[in-house]
């Protein structure tokens, strides 16, 4: 009987091991590749970034002068100096002004879209937000530039316009789209048991909204938000174009200012390749790099709480 | 809830129920905010509706055949807009060669062959990431990586790579999206067959995906020809008045065109920038809205 069983396998050769075998090895292996790529990749940033501005960090970086002065003079031929704390404090207020204006309308149209609006009306507002996010930032920029600018001469009657309030907008309607579809995605992962167990207790739509969804779909709202200043934080063209570059910290709305990440944009061109102003320049990327990957990572933590309630 | 009782119990006649105060608080409120938040999404998309119509009026006009084709002139200050077009077609072109097989090869390996483990959740996290790094930064990778380090120098090849290297997130995610919408009864059809993994993969999985792998491809498209960080430094010229003949050429692009004629020219015409503008931002809609088009064409046609 063993034997029978045993004769019977080896003739149809269950163990065989064509050309297809190893055409399925070897994609298995590629597709593996292709699967970590995306942490290498991410670990390749951080590691090209730091290589470029280890010399820096490790030679003429002052600590206290790099995030307590004001001076930020790399150009400098006597002595040059290296202080973000105005570029710090220009990335601040414009991200900051940016999700005032952005954040409680993102939120109130999430809400509208996905708790008010149904069939055909909000197919269309859930495509016309996917194409607002799709505006390259170097149009937003050119916006800012040729079209809130005057507008913002007008009607303050200032002399530019360009700077935190130009800025501010411009970053707060590009980030609104994003944080607008994060947040309805958020919204309509709580469970409609939950609004059908509301409704048949006699509440009616905005008792649901606020008394149940809202609550329940809290974790994913403020990931919304987390993203949308992470996006603030790390737009590049727009502010270099609407905010009108000059290191300070701004007492007024119409101040202008210079962003991190415009630095880096503005002055990468004329940085000798090497010099420790170049390195310094990397440095803020490192600075860029750590801060967007920790809000992105709260945001993660902050969803998959959520999801494991 | 109360009622008033239509005449005291008398057969033949129903209940008749009415709103009681609190009934019409609630639906004033009701109103109110359906209002409120109705008016909020309004003002999002408004401003935007109006800024895209002064580019058409502003743009529109300085828009032709001759604009599109020929070489700018004058120091930028007039002419088209040709050398750029091309340029853009160049950095997707070779981006795309560069993303999309090792985006959909990660998706393939997180749809089909990953399990729910420590590894998975970090590809996951470093997905997320990718797309989350400021775009400034993806630029200073592309100068240390390709364009000091595999010495690249600042070229199509360079930029394209650090472009690839930005999208793709996008194609990894759309990818994946539409190789999971595929039902797991095809995939067990055909492993009961006897096909190995990679023969169900090639034969059932990815031809009944393709469509969605495409809207996924059209988006990256999108997102390459709109970006201009990370091309600033790794190979597209202010200006380079021939058109590229290899991927080790530098090249001029939409997007840094119009950066550069809105602040670094001080002669170029409103005319000569809106149209710039208007292009740049059809090219990048008229891709995006045919991606979602196809989409919704696709979430129609299908059977299961």
């Amino acid at each position: 009987m063993l034997t029978e069983r045993v004769q019977l396998s080896t003739s149809i050769d269950l163990d065989h091991r064509g050309r297809d075998w190893y055409a399925d090895k070897a994609v298995t292996f590629l597709v593996f590749v292709g699967g970590i790529s995306a942490i290498v990749l991410i670990i390749g940033i951080f590691v090209f970034i730091t290589k470029e501005g280890l010399g820096f960090i490790a030679g003429s970086l002052d600590v206290r002068e790099f995030f307590g002065s004001l001076a930020w003079r790399p150009t400098s031929p006597t002595k040059p100096t290296y202080g973000i704390l105005g570029l710090i404090a220009g990335t601040a207020s414009v991200t900051g002004l940016a999700m005032v204006v952005s954040v409680p309308f993102s939120l109130g149209a999430a809400i509208f879209i996905g708790e008010f609006a149904t069939g055909r009306l909000r197919e269309t507002l859930k495509v016309l937000v996917e194409l607002l996010a799709a505006i390259p930032s170097v149009v937003w920029g050119f916006i800012g530039l040729s079209l809130l600018n005057p507008l913002i001469i007008d009607i303050f009657d200032v002399p530019v316009g360009l700077g935190v309030l130009n800025s501010g907008i411009i970053l707060g309607l590009m980030a609104a789209p994003i944080m607008t579809t994060i947040a309805e995605d958020a919204l309509k992962a709580v469970p409609d048991t939950y609004r059908e167990a509301a409704e048949a207790m006699g509440a009616t739509k905005w008792q649901v909204i606020f008394r149940v969804v809202l609550p329940a779909g809290r974790n994913g709202l403020v990931a919304a938000v987390l993203l949308g200043v992470g996006r603030g934080f790390g737009e590049t063209m727009a502010v270099l174009m609407a905010s009108g570059n000059s290191i300070k910290i701004p007492t007024s709305p119409f101040d202008s200012v210079r962003a991190l990440t415009a630095t880096i944009a503005a002055e990468l061109g004329d940085a000798p390749v090497g010099s420790d102003h170049y390195r310094a320049l990397f440095t803020l990327g490192i600075l860029l790099f750590v801060v967007t990957f920790i809000i992105n990572l709260t945001a993660d933590l902050v969803v998959r709480r959520a999801g494991r309630k | 809830m109360t009622y008033s009782d239509g005449g005291g119990g008398t057969p033949g006649q129903s209940l008749m129920f009415a709103a009681t105060k609190l009934n019409t608080r609630n639906h004033r409120l009701q109103w109110l905010f359906r209002a409120l938040f109705g008016l909020m999404t309004l003002i999002l998309i408004v401003p935007v509706g109006i800024i895209l119509g002064v580019l058409v009026v502003r743009g529109g006009p300085a828009i032709s055949l001759e604009f599109l084709f020929s070489f700018p002139t004058d120091a930028m200050t007039a002419g088209g807009i040709f050398p750029a077009l091309v340029g853009t077609m160049w950095l997707v072109a070779v981006s795309l060669i560069a993303s999309v097989p090792v985006g959909v090869a990660a998706a393939i390996y997180l749809s089909e062959y990953a399990v729910d483990n420590w590894l998975t959740r970090v590809i996951n996290l470093a997905i997320i990431n990718l797309a989350g790094v400021p775009s400034i930064v993806h630029a200073l990778f592309g100068v240390g990586a390709f364009v000091i380090f595999a010495g690249f120098g600042t070229s199509i090849l360079a930029a394209s790579l650090t472009l690839a290297v930005m999208t793709l997130p996008v194609v990894i995610v759309a990818t994946r999206e539409s190789l999971q919408a595929v039902p797991m009864a095809f995939r067990e059809a055909c492993w009961n067959m006897g096909a190995t993994r990679w023969q169900t993969i090639r034969i059932v999985v990815l031809p009944n995906a393709i469509s969605g792998i495409l809207t996924g491809v059209i988006l990256a498209v999108s997102r390459t020809a709109g970006e201009t960080a990370p091309i600033m430094f790794t190979g597209v010229a202010f200006f380079f008045p021939f058109l590229p003949h290899s991927v080790f050429d530098q090249t001029m692009a939409m997007a840094m065109h119009l950066f550069v004629i809105s602040t670094a020219v001080p002669g170029a015409s409103d005319e000569l920038k809106y149209g710039t503008a208007l292009t740049l931002i059809t090219l990048v809609l008229l891709m995006n809205a045919v991606s979602i088009g196809f989409r919704s064409y696709l979430r129609g046609k299908k059977k299961w």
